[in-house]
């Protein structure tokens, strides 16, 4: 029965192989799309998921960490605790058009950054965001309590045992889940498409204020917005993108693995 | 004086000189700690009710009770930990030093200065170098030649140099339980503590470790105080110099180890709990 799952996921793959394969050269990862999209390659694309996605990391993991070693190591357990706790947990339930919509009122409209890297990113950042505090106040509580305590009672603070012993601890947890999450935002379609993400354009971007092309948004574009595209075409973009996640999938999965073997206590 | 110099002698450090001269402890009187009606309570829950002690310099200060008698609070209290954790209160004075600690501002300082040892046996996911020079690297000392020696020391005081003299760099947390106890004991060491607070540390360790322990334990009274909580009464009979007597959560007697063993206890439940009739 179980084995039945892997089914629909083998399915998908050696579809996408079969049909979207001979689309894949070093010409579809280098060119810029051309006839109106129906030719060339994804250049554009590929380069601006790799911006959005690490330009979006740059605001959630140091927020998210930061938020996380609060509540775990320093938040007294009361009302308004439990109430940030429950609201990342709904944070984390939000659909993603809704996050699209916030983020065009607040980041587009309301900073004034308009449709740009900046506000499209700063949404993929905020639904990251309890992704990563999660995972990281998980691996933070992983590290035993009975540590911190010889730490303090040896005279260090707080600070210098979460610095010292803490986070170097479970810095390979918190790095498993934020790989994890960027494989997820990199697929995200909604929060961007209103807020930063371009339906074609024939350059990079050149500052954080310029829009930019996305993998995702691309693929929904060739598949259902272009008309005369080559089938191949579509399954191509489909299968780059899916790599692009399975990779980061497997890279989380080594991290893990070799934190297990690197058993410390 | 001698007591001092051979402090000095020990562990190499040089002293900052606060609070810590010869002039002060001789004005701090006989006792390195004083409690004065100590009541711990977490919530609603008292852990401890009016405990008074005084302990004296160089003397092991034995605790004895069953479970859940507030030994472990006792301790707590005592190197201010009930910062550090949520919902425990304490009321009375505990003097350390001369001083109240509950207005004694530089906490760290405070903790510096009183060695702790887990029931437990707990290495840090540190190298056994750097588990003995964490807490001499929180106090500032950087030079490579420094920490070696006070790695060595600590280590060879504590009975553990030999056996992990060539795997430094090997986890502490993974050494086996005895060993990680007295790399434990290296670490509280390592702090120049004037108190040594050890918690059941025989739980979690063979009895030929316990013996090398308690041969430590010996030694060292010579130059600090220690406060040896104990499941074993016959353990304190063997160490400590007083014994006090802790039931759920009340000091029942305090006394000369001896008299206690010897059944001059003035309470008959102290008689009772030392010969194994309870507990």
């Amino acid at each position: 029965m179980t084995s039945l799952l892997i089914l629909p996921v083998m399915l998908i793959l050696v579809i996408l192989v079969i049909r979207g394969g001979p689309a894949i050269s070093w010409e579809f990862l280098t060119a810029y799309p051309i006839k109106g999209m129906t030719a060339g390659g994804v250049f554009p694309a590929l380069a601006g998921t790799v911006f959005l996605v690490s330009l979006g990391l740059l605001f959630s993991v140091p927020l998210g960490v930061a938020a996380a070693i609060y509540l775990s190591e320093y938040a007294p357990d009361n009302i308004f605790t439990r109430i940030i706790n429950l609201a990342i947990i709904n944070l984390a339930g939000v659909p993603s058009i809704v996050h699209a919509l916030f983020g065009l009122g607040a980041f587009v409209i309301f900073f004034k950054f308009g449709t740009s890297m900046l506000a499209a990113s700063l949404t993929l950042a905020i639904m990251a965001l309890p992704v990563v505090i999660v995972a990281t106040k998980e691996s933070l509580q992983a590290v035993p309590m009975a540590f911190r305590e010889a730490c303090w009672s040896m005279g260090a603070s707080r600070w210098q045992t979460i610095r010292r012993i803490v986070l170097p601890n479970a810095v390979s947890g918190i790095l498993t889940g934020v790989i994890l999450e960027v494989s997820r935002t990199a697929g995200e379609t909604a929060p961007i498409m209103f807020t930063g993400a371009a339906f074609f354009l024939p350059f990079l971007p050149e500052s954080v204020y310029d829009q930019t092309m996305a993998l995702s948004l691309h693929l929904f574009v060739v598949a259902t917005q272009v008309p005369n595209v080559p089938e191949q075409l579509p399954y191509g973009v489909a299968l780059l993108l899916i790599s692009l996640v399975l990779v980061m999938n497997a890279l989380s999965i080594g991290f893990r693995v070799r934190f297990r073997n690197q058993k410390k206590w | 004086m001698p007591c001092r110099l051979d402090l000095e002698f020990v562990f190499g450090i040089k002293r900052n000189g606060n609070l810590m001269t010869t002039e002060n402890d001789k004005n701090n009187g006989a006792y390195i700690l004083e409690t004065d009606n100590l009541g711990i309570s977490y919530g609603d829950k008292v852990a401890l009710k009016s405990a008074t002690i005084q302990i004296k310099h160089n003397e092991i200060y034995g605790i004895i009770g069953p479970a859940g008698s507030g030994k472990t609070s006792f301790l707590k209290a005592i190197n201010r930990m009930d910062e550090m954790t949520p919902g425990m209160k304490t009321t009375g004075t505990i003097r350390f030093q001369g001083f109240d600690t509950s207005t004694w501002r530089n906490l760290y300082a405070l903790r510096k200065k009183i060695g702790v040892v887990f029931p437990l046996p707990t290495g840090l996911p540190l190298s056994v170098y750097e588990n003995v020079a964490f807490a001499p690297r929180l106090a500032g000392v950087r030079q490579k030649l420094d920490l070696d020696e006070i790695v060595e020391r600590c280590l060879r005081r504590a009975a553990l140099w030999d056996e992990v003299k060539d795997r430094l760099d090997s986890l502490g947390s993974l050494l086996s339980g005895g060993q990680q106890q007295r790399l434990t004991i290296a670490r509280a060491l390592s702090q120049e503590p004037d108190l040594l607070m050890l918690d059941e540390f025989s739980i979690a360790v063979d009895p030929v470790t316990t013996m090398r322990i308690e041969d430590v334990l010996k030694e060292l009274k010579s130059h600090i105080s220690i406060i040896l909580v104990t499941n074993l009464v016959q353990q304190a009979e063997r160490l400590a110099d007083r014994t006090s007597f802790f039931l759920n959560g009340e000091v029942v007697e305090s006394g000369k180890t001896s008299d206690l063993f010897s059944g001059k206890a003035i309470d008959s439940r102290t008689n009772d709990y030392i010969e194994g009739r309870f507990g």
